[in-house]
């Protein structure tokens, strides 16, 4: 790293910009004042126009010339001007006087009281806050490995490999079977992927393979599982076990997980025929038709067939409970190739394709209308038996006539979901490893069968695979970071992490490829990932305080933090993303990064002057997320909405990092009221760090027993989930916040601070 | 009719969607149907119906032919061209309704006593005796249709407008004796019948 080395002695400066309106509106001398009274810094100058070059250059002047360590900058929001106000080297803290004051302070001389008082404020708390902070030095490594590692040699997986080997990295396959190529290899054409849209086309599995097997960069263990998967980004060692019994080692940097999907069992649905022999899946159809081999498909009893009927959503999209309840988005398309197999060889063959709802997605549209065209009769139906025989007979409800309904068909082809191949549910583990913990015998059997069935193996404390979200796919944001799953380093593609067809899972592929090349040149380098990628601070903990109560190992969200013998925790900064999870849920408050900590919040909680109760004007802190919350605030400002000149914003890492002393410490110095802002949990949760706002919450609905100790009204403590676009939102709740409280009256702990 | 009805039957097996697309005017497009439902919600008449036309396409490739030549529904068809328009695989519904009806009725299958049909029968027989609408006949024709006594109180309750209309001379009584007709009477009667005996071959009807 080129960064100066830190000079022994601190030296703090603050710099207050006078423009946008900001000098019009405020007094910037008082401020001046406050930075360097109360603020305690020993250089503090104000600009009219502090991003400007020359803005900028006095700033840079300073800390070449009197050696200034640690920088407040007083001026717009710290999501603006990032790139003018970068300085190597430096702890830089921001007052946010823009956005958060001048634009959202309703204007009028009636208002410049309160206006002064909430600038002054935020002067205090960037000063407060910058001298608790260390500017991070990073923690670059030389030996750090870029290798990739591929689980699954399917389509995904060979894409995968491919890619990685195209950006010149080099790529390892793991592929259980004895050849690659997967689910891909066993149809005998797939959807159309490239133009024309409108006929089957040829798979290329093998040509795939053949690429692969040509790679110098690719190597390829066939035959093999892993045994063991340890470490952490740039250094995770996997111990590949051969079907020969054979041990070898790989060092890598980043893992891809592309281990696909199994189809739904078909003895599951007696009822829809599942086990007669003239009832196939998909991949039953698909093996006929390699088979017959561009020839007419036969029955698996030789005959011919003259008419047949897909059944779609056959054990999907199930709401009784027993079988898959999700779409498995491929069928109707596969199911309409299926039926143009039979119709291309022989227009004359009845070919009937019975749906409820049909889903092409991509290009699928044309693809449905050509075989519309070529004579595919598409029945929007519900089947609910298949009567075996020679001949089948559907019963069916016609969903348009609505009547029940039955065809006969020599052939029935059941369109059955894709069930991931994604390991052990950690929920269905972390029990487990309880009771065999604790010394029962049945759990420490089932704890073994359950590990030989992990993909991973990986040897983190929270459990050997990447958590799973819904039914069974490993859990990944679907829009926002569709690969990152809660393993950093490991990234999840194709049918593993939802339901897909092969061009999906291609695109997949090359996704989940860079991440993972972003993530060993991320770990080299000694960065963060995704969401705060570029991150050097990561977590220390002063374990001679540590209890050993273990909240941090189990909530990191991520599964970064291992237990030592002794169960005091072992951080592996490489796996952390640096949301701060543990730091909210340490009680004994020992764990911290060198920018961000209880103490650079805290001390700005302490920093912000509270009234007196007969001044009526309350104080309300605000912990917003800075992920969507805090530029929901500032997008307020941007359209200058107006809210209460009463609240303090601090932005927050991401709500799992509040720490509840901070709340305590606020209500305890006479702040009326806490309104906490983080993203959406649960099962269509948006928080970054997955588990954060969950988590925030869990422990907030426990903080009313604190409160209660402390004569307060719960209402004095509010969690509330916000969405990035949500800025006309976040005002009304902050306005009716300030309401309530007013209703409620000023907090019975003013004075006693 | 009859015969022409058990030939189809006989010809197209069950496979009532080839027979219609064969035989009615743009019946290959009824494949196309992706059931979306637009044009049963966009029509006007649409509670009227006995089917929509969606209902009327899927019983299409259901087989349901006894059924779908049977319906009321394409008599219904105003040709408002609503769900011609918003139909969004483009099929040309107004024209396959009335594809329909046609060959519905000279199957001889279209439900019988259809007003609709009944008057669309008037009209044409009327036309096609000298190539212009004798409209004080067809009105006359149309009125007397159930006989002479709701013939007398239908035409008694109009009379006012049917004065004002001779008044305007916008109909003309003299007309009661047959009417005019147009030049080339048997040139027009030729064209008919050419026409007729054109569809019939295509159609697979016998003359």
């Amino acid at each position: 790293m080129n960064a100066p080395a830190t000079p022994v002695t601190p030296k703090y400066a603050a710099y207050i910009c006078s423009g946008c309106g900001i000098g019009d509106a405020m007094k910037v001398g008082q401020l001046e004042n406050i930075a360097k009274k109360e603020g305690k810094m020993a250089l503090v100058k104000s600009h009219p126009f502090l991003c400007n070059a020359e803005g900028v250059q006095t700033i840079r002047d300073d800390i070449a010339n009197e050696q200034v360590t640690h920088v407040c900058i007083a001026a717009c929001s710290r999501r603006a001007k990032t790139e003018a106000f970068q300085f190597d080297g430096v702890a830089l803290s921001r007052a946010n006087l823009r956005e958060g004051v001048l634009w959202v302070v309703a204007a009028g001389k009636e208002h410049d009281e309160v206006r002064q008082e909430m600038a002054a404020d935020y002067v205090r708390m960037g000063c407060a806050e910058v001298k608790k902070m260390k500017q991070p030095a990073g923690n670059a490594k030389e030996s750090s490995s870029k290798r990739i590692l591929v689980v699954g040699g399917g389509m995904s997986g060979m894409t995968a490999a491919l890619e990685i080997a195209d950006a010149g990295y080099e790529a390892v396959i793991v592929e259980k079977t004895g050849a690659l190529g997967g689910m891909a290899a066993k149809l005998w054409k797939r959807q159309p992927f490239k133009t024309p849209y409108s006929a089957a086309q040829e798979v290329g599995a093998g040509e795939t393979a053949a690429k692969v097997a040509a790679n110098p960069l690719i190597k390829v263990h066939l035959n093999s599982t892993i045994a063991e998967t340890s470490g952490a980004p740039g250094r995770f060692t996997i111990k590949v076990a051969q079907e020969s019994g054979t041990v070898t080692e790989e060092t890598v940097g980043a893992i891809v997980q592309a281990t696909g999907f199994t189809t739904y069992d078909l003895a599951k649905l007696p009822e829809l025929g599942g086990g007669q022999p003239n009832v196939v899946d998909q991949a039953g159809l698909e093996a006929l038709a390699k088979q017959a081999n561009g020839g007419a498909i036969k029955r698996a009893d030789g005959k011919d067939v003259k008419s047949v009927v897909f059944v779609q959503c056959a054990g999907q999209r199930d709401t009784t409970g027993q079988h898959l309840s999700y779409c498995s988005g491929h069928c109707c398309g596969t199911s309409i190739k299926q039926a143009m197999y039979f119709k291309d060889q022989n227009p004359d063959v009845d070919t009937v394709v019975m749906y409820q709802d049909l889903r092409v997605p991509g290009m699928g549209e044309d693809f449905y209308r050509s075989a519309q065209e070529r004579g595919v009769i598409f029945t929007k139906g519900k089947a609910s038996k298949v009567a075996g025989g020679d001949s089948c007979a559907v019963t069916f409800k016609d969903l348009i006539l609505d009547e029940e309904n039955t065809i006969a068909a020599d052939l029935v082809v059941l369109a059955t979901g894709q069930v991931p191949n994604a390991g052990v549910d950690l929920e269905a583990w972390n029990p487990v490893v309880t009771a065999a913990e604790g010394g029962d015998e049945a759990a420490k059997a089932q704890r073994i069968v359950m590990h030989d069935s992990s993909v991973l193996k990986l040897n983190y404390r929270q459990g050997p695979d990447v958590p799973q979200f819904k039914h069974g796919f490993a859990d990944s944001h679907f829009i926002c970071f569709p690969y990152e799953t809660r393993r950093t380093g490991i990234y999840a593609a194709g049918p593993v992490r939802r339901p897909m067809d092969m061009l999906q899972a291609t695109d997949d592929a090359t996704g989940a490829a860079l991440k993972a090349i972003q993530a060993v040149e991320n770990a080299a380098l000694g960065r963060a990932a995704h969401p705060r990628s570029g991150d050097l601070s990561f977590p220390t903990a002063r374990l001679e305080g540590c209890t050993q109560c273990k909240r941090c190992t189990v909530e990191c969200p991520f599964g970064a933090i291992d237990e030592d013998e002794k169960r005091f925790p072992v951080f592996n900064e490489e796996r952390c993303r640096r949301c701060g999870t543990c730091m909210g849920a340490c009680p004994v408050r020992v764990i911290s990064f060198e920018n961000y900590s209880v103490d650079t919040v805290g001390s700005q909680v302490k920093a912000v002057e509270v009234p007196e109760e007969d001044e009526e004007k309350p104080r309300i802190l605000v912990l917003a997320c800075e992920n969507d919350a805090y530029p929901a605030l500032d997008m307020a400002g941007m359209a200058r909405m107006n809210y209460s000149a009463f609240v303090r914003v601090i932005p927050v890492r991401c709500l799992g990092s509040v720490n509840t002393i901070w709340i305590t410490d606020a209500l305890n110095g006479g702040y009326d009221g806490v309104m906490m802002m983080g993203c959406k949990k649960g099962d269509d949760y948006q928080c970054h760090f997955v588990k954060g706002s969950e988590l925030a919450h869990y422990r907030m609905s426990k903080i009313g027993d604190t409160l209660k100790q402390m004569g307060l009204e719960p209402e004095r403590v509010v969690t509330q989930e916000v969405a990035i676009t949500d800025n006309a939102r976040v005002v009304k709740l902050i306005n009716d916040y300030v309401a309530e409280l007013d209703k409620l009256g000023p907090s019975p702990m003013k004075g006693f601070g | 009719m009859t015969t022409t009805n058990t030939n189809a039957i006989e010809r197209y097996r069950n496979n009532f969607l080839k027979e219609v697309e064969a035989n009615v005017e743009e019946g290959h497009m009824v494949k196309m149907c992706m059931q979306c439902g637009v044009c049963a919600g966009s029509c006007p008449l649409g509670p009227a119906w006995q089917h929509s036309p969606q209902k009327i396409f899927m019983m299409i490739r259901a087989g349901k032919r006894d059924e779908v030549l049977g319906s009321d529904s394409m008599f219904m068809c105003t040709s408002c061209y609503n769900c011609m328009v918003r139909c969004p695989r483009q099929l040309p519904i107004t024209h396959i309704m009335h594809g329909l009806a046609n060959y519905a009725h000279r199957l001889g299958l279209a439900p019988k006593g259809q007003p609709t049909r009944e008057f669309a029968t008037l009209f044409w027989n009327n036309l096609a005796k000298k190539g212009r609408v004798n409209e004080l006949m067809l009105t006359l024709q149309h009125y007397f249709r159930g006989g002479l006594v709701s013939g007398i109180r239908e035409a008694m309750a109009m009379q006012s407008i049917g004065l004002g209309m001779f008044k305007a001379k916008r109909i003309n009584p003299m007309e009661i004796f047959g009417g005019h007709g147009v030049k080339d009477l048997k040139g027009f009667h030729a064209i008919i019948a050419k026409a007729k005996e054109i569809e019939d071959r295509k159609k697979g009807f016998t003359a």
